[in-house]
């Protein structure tokens, strides 16, 4: 979702993104001008009258799990963004029987909260996986 | 999800996703700063509707339709932008 029209957005699919992605852009884009969705998003920036990188994550509750904002210049890391998903579905499954320590990615370890798991993360979870 | 007909500005419908909006008769412009701090995880989403691009065609999308599968709703400067 950008303030550009819908009429910008296909000229940007058609002419280069379509270049970068076989088919062009699978998912649709939005379009905001004016900002108005982005302003109760927080992410409308009005001085500059665009929207900064506002990223969010939202639950098939329509609840919103994680979100990450950046200023213009710096692109995201969409491979963090697909682990966060994948993190919070694990949960979802789970109904919150399993929680996803620092640095958890698919096939790495869970943690299971549990009175008999205060004080003992330090056997379960070693430093060195918050890195690999 | 999508839709071709009733293509209009993108606005917010004043409410969060699959709930009815509070204050109908209240003009959007001014609960912007109410609403603003609508933002928080473990809350619901702010509900809209916006007009897109999609498959080749001119769309409009209400975020409440996706309700039942995952979201990610990504903002961005602007179309041709470099990042």
């Amino acid at each position: 979702m950008s303030i550009d029209s819908q009429f910008v957005h296909k000229m940007w699919n058609d002419h280069e993104l379509s270049k970068m992605v076989e088919g062009g852009i699978p998912y649709p884009m939005l379009s905001d001008a004016g900002g108005k969705v982005g302003t109760v998003y927080g992410v409308y920036d009005e001085d500059a009258g665009v929207e900064t990188r506002g990223r969010f994550i939202i639950d098939p509750d329509g609840v919103i799990q994680a979100y990450e904002v950046l200023t213009p210049p710096v692109g995201r890391n969409i491979n963090e963004t697909f682990r966060q998903v994948q993190a919070f579905q694990l949960i979802r499954e789970t109904k919150g029987g399993e929680a996803t320590p620092s640095g958890w990615k698919p096939g790495k370890s869970t943690l299971k909260p549990s009175i008999n798991l205060v004080g003992k993360v330090w056997e379960e979870w070693k430093t060195k996986q918050a890195f690999d | 999800m999508t839709e071709k007909s009733a293509i209009g500005c993108a606005r917010p419908t004043g409410g969060p996703v699959g709930e009815e909006p509070k204050d109908v008769g209240i003009p959007v412009q001014q609960t912007h700063k109410e609403t603003q701090t609508m933002i928080k995880v473990g809350k619901k989403a702010p509900d809209f509707v916006a007009p897109g691009y999609h498959n080749g065609d001119f769309t409009s999308v209400k975020l409440s339709e996706y309700l039942g599968k995952w979201v990610l709703l990504c903002f961005y400067p602007g179309d041709f932008t470099f990042v």
